[in-house]
């Protein structure tokens, strides 16, 4: 394995009365992508931006390429970043743009020039250079703000939300173009987002960050399938959350009640004792949709409900119902053959689910009722 | 027909106060000068028109001499209000933040609120040989006898940049504060060092607003009467100090208007030549005020 590209060492970072990073360690390898997703106020952005140079940690020390970062100006590291809202110079063209830093390294005129022409064709921008910035389409400047960074051939490419100000269709386009982009240079880039969706679609490691601390670190498929942590599995994707108590423990299933008195069966994450708070999380996609008891396999418990309204959204439509005896709200995937697509509010419908894909954790402290 | 008939008068109501304004106050006097200044007295109550009063000008040293001083001090003194106030217009407007931005700036607004006359004459108080800075300097021992500090041409040009220096704060406190702040990170990050940060970034976004802060601290630099006259004295050798002695003094009007004619050719060229300069256009340079 070579030198990981950046490694982070118990890093610490403290605003007048609340800790934003939190002693946060973590390596990153060489040409990967990574990303730190996390609710806006997790710290990322001030994680980003102590990687960046822009303030400095009051504890711990960042490596960038082996090297260690402290004291070294942002002007110095060999990182580049692409801003939020891009931060493109408005007073230059396209391709001065991308000549700023090699011009800032004392590169000749002609070797810029060259070198700017080669990476906005790689970008797709050939023949733009010449034009104004806001003569761009949102995309375009996208790529410009690639190309100005990625033509310095940094070790690591911080990129800081970018997509957040895209519309809808454009944003899941770029991050088709982010994804090809990355693989193409393989430089290292190092991507943070509110956005599950970018997250997993873009990484080849994510760290979920809460509270100035990574919950958990792993690949995507990790984070959905194997949670590890409450706050995980409400946060990367879509999940039902069912607070209740543990009545009883047979293996690695966990047996909880709601207080409201309904009953479900999940794995278990950790050890509960008998009468613990915990709360369980099912995956919409994890459940089985039924008309009649036979249509569901024999092995899980049925549970049955009526349907409060279907929420059609395509590929990803799903049915919310309301528990039979409880009035619990529980969300079920819609299977994609369009079979259960005729649903109509207040329709009987049986469901069930292998409590093997449940997970159930330890409560949080001061975790409300609320569904996640 | 109807409709579109009220619409113009209507227009040309609205328009009529600013109208007569311009008319009344600005373009017929200027005319009535313009006239005055073609026109040479040969003898009580007769009048010939005659480009005499342009000739003097330029057939008398003097006048030609205090011309290209007034001009080539105005110059100096706007560049250094813009040197002053740049920096103290990066404060408010980038490192301070809220409360202590607001306060800055009204501690430079303060002064303003008192007559250019009292402001002057607080100079004076302070500068001249009986005043508190020739006292203090005698008693720290660095002179041995009170030095006279008015009727100095540095001592006009602190007075120039002191009255004009708001004037300059004004467009650079607004333009330096529509700087995207993201921007000035990224070429950080990109490898810019401060002072390729200054020249790249911030100068070329500001450009309009100190265009028209240079503008507007020229063109009051030149006409300026009373700061050059009680801080110069006789020395001062002021342009506009020529004009009201052709006016007051001489009751030589005809001279009086040719050389008011004369100054604003010289303020109108000289901000051409600034635009030029500055790759600036007057129109949106104006806007930005």
């Amino acid at each position: 394995m070579s030198t990981p590209d950046l490694v982070a060492d118990a890093v610490v970072k403290r605003f007048a009365d609340h800790v934003a990073v939190d002693a946060l360690s973590f390596s990153v390898e060489r040409g990967s992508f990574f990303s730190i997703l996390g609710p806006s106020g997790c710290g990322k952005t001030t994680l980003l931006r102590m990687i960046a140079g822009f303030i400095a940690p009051d504890g711990g020390d960042i490596a960038i390429g082996g090297q260690s970062m402290r004291n070294v100006a942002p002007n110095r590291r060999p990182v580049n970043m692409v801003f939020q809202q891009l931060a493109l110079f408005p007073m230059m063209s396209v391709g001065e743009n991308v000549e700023f830093g090699l011009a800032r390294r004392g590169v000749g005129r002609a070797d810029r020039k060259r070198k700017s022409q080669e990476m906005l064709e790689r970008v797709g921008l050939s023949g733009a250079a010449h034009k104004r910035v806001d003569e761009l389409s949102g995309g375009q400047r996208q790529r410009v703000a690639i190309a100005r960074s990625l033509v310095l051939e940094p070790t690591l490419l911080l990129l800081d939300e970018p997509l957040g100000a895209l519309d809808l269709k454009l944003r899941e386009h770029m991050k088709i173009e982010l994804k090809q982009l990355q693989a193409a240079f393989g430089t290292t880039f190092v991507y943070i987002t509110h956005d599950q969706s970018e997250a997993l679609v873009l990484s080849d490691h994510v760290g979920v960050m809460n509270h100035g601390r990574f919950e958990q670190l792993g690949t995507p498929q990790e984070l959905y399938y194997r949670p590890q942590t409450p706050f995980v599995a409400g946060f990367v994707g879509a999940n039902n959350r069912i607070v209740g108590k543990v009545d009883s423990i047979n293996g690695e299933i966990v047996a909880l009640s709601t207080a409201s008195g309904w009953s479900i069966r999940a794995r278990r994450h950790g050890s509960p004792a008998a009468g613990a708070a915990v709360e369980a999380f099912v995956r919409p996609e994890a459940c089985i949709l039924g008309r009649s008891v036979a249509e569901l396999p024999q092995e899980f418990p049925v549970q049955a409900g009526a349907v409060q309204s279907l929420l059609f959204d395509g590929a990803n439509s799903s049915v919310l119902l309301l528990e039979e005896r409880t009035r619990h709200e529980f969300r079920i995937a819609l299977p994609q053959t369009g079979q259960f697509s005729d649903l109509k509010p207040g329709e009987k419908i049986v469901f069930s689910f292998d409590p093997e894909r449940a997970a159930c954790f330890p409560a949080r402290a001061g975790a409300d009722g609320r569904s996640a | 027909m109807q409709t579109r008939w009220h619409a113009r008068l209507m227009l040309a109501l609205l328009l009529a106060p600013a109208l007569l304004w311009l008319g009344a106050l600005i373009i017929l006097p200027h005319l009535d000068l313009a006239l005055l200044s073609l026109r040479q007295r040969t003898g009580p109550q007769q009048y010939v028109s005659s480009l005499a009063q342009y000739r003097t000008f330029f057939h008398e040293p003097l006048y030609w001499h205090v011309f290209v001083r007034t001009a080539v001090m105005s110059v100096v003194s706007t560049l250094f209000t813009l040197l002053v106030a740049f920096p103290i217009a990066w404060i408010i407007a980038k490192i301070l933040q809220g409360r202590a931005s607001s306060l800055l700036f009204i501690v430079c607004l303060v002064p303003f609120w008192v007559s250019e006359t009292v402001r002057t004459l607080g100079w004076m108080i302070l500068l001249r040989e009986s005043g508190v800075l020739p006292a203090l300097l005698v008693k720290l021992g660095l002179t041995a006898v009170p030095v006279e500090f008015l009727y100095r041409d540095a001592t006009i040009m602190l007075g120039l940049v002191y009255t004009s220096m708001l004037f300059m704060l004004v467009p650079l406190v607004s333009s330096l504060e529509s700087l995207d702040n993201s921007l000035i990170e990224a070429a950080y990050d990109l490898g810019a060092s401060g002072a390729s940060i200054l020249r790249t970034i911030v100068i070329p976004h500001a450009a309009p607003g100190i265009t028209a802060g240079c503008i507007i601290v020229f063109m009051l630099t030149l006409g300026n009467y009373l700061t050059p006259t009680l801080l110069g004295g006789k020395n001062s050798e002021w342009f506009t100090e020529q004009i009201y002695t052709q006016f007051i003094t001489r009751f030589n009007w005809e001279q009086g208007a040719a050389f008011g004619f004369l100054l604003l050719g010289l303020s109108t060229a000289m901000v051409m030549i600034g635009l030029r300069l500055a790759g600036q256009r007057f129109g949106d340079v104006m806007r930005r005020t």
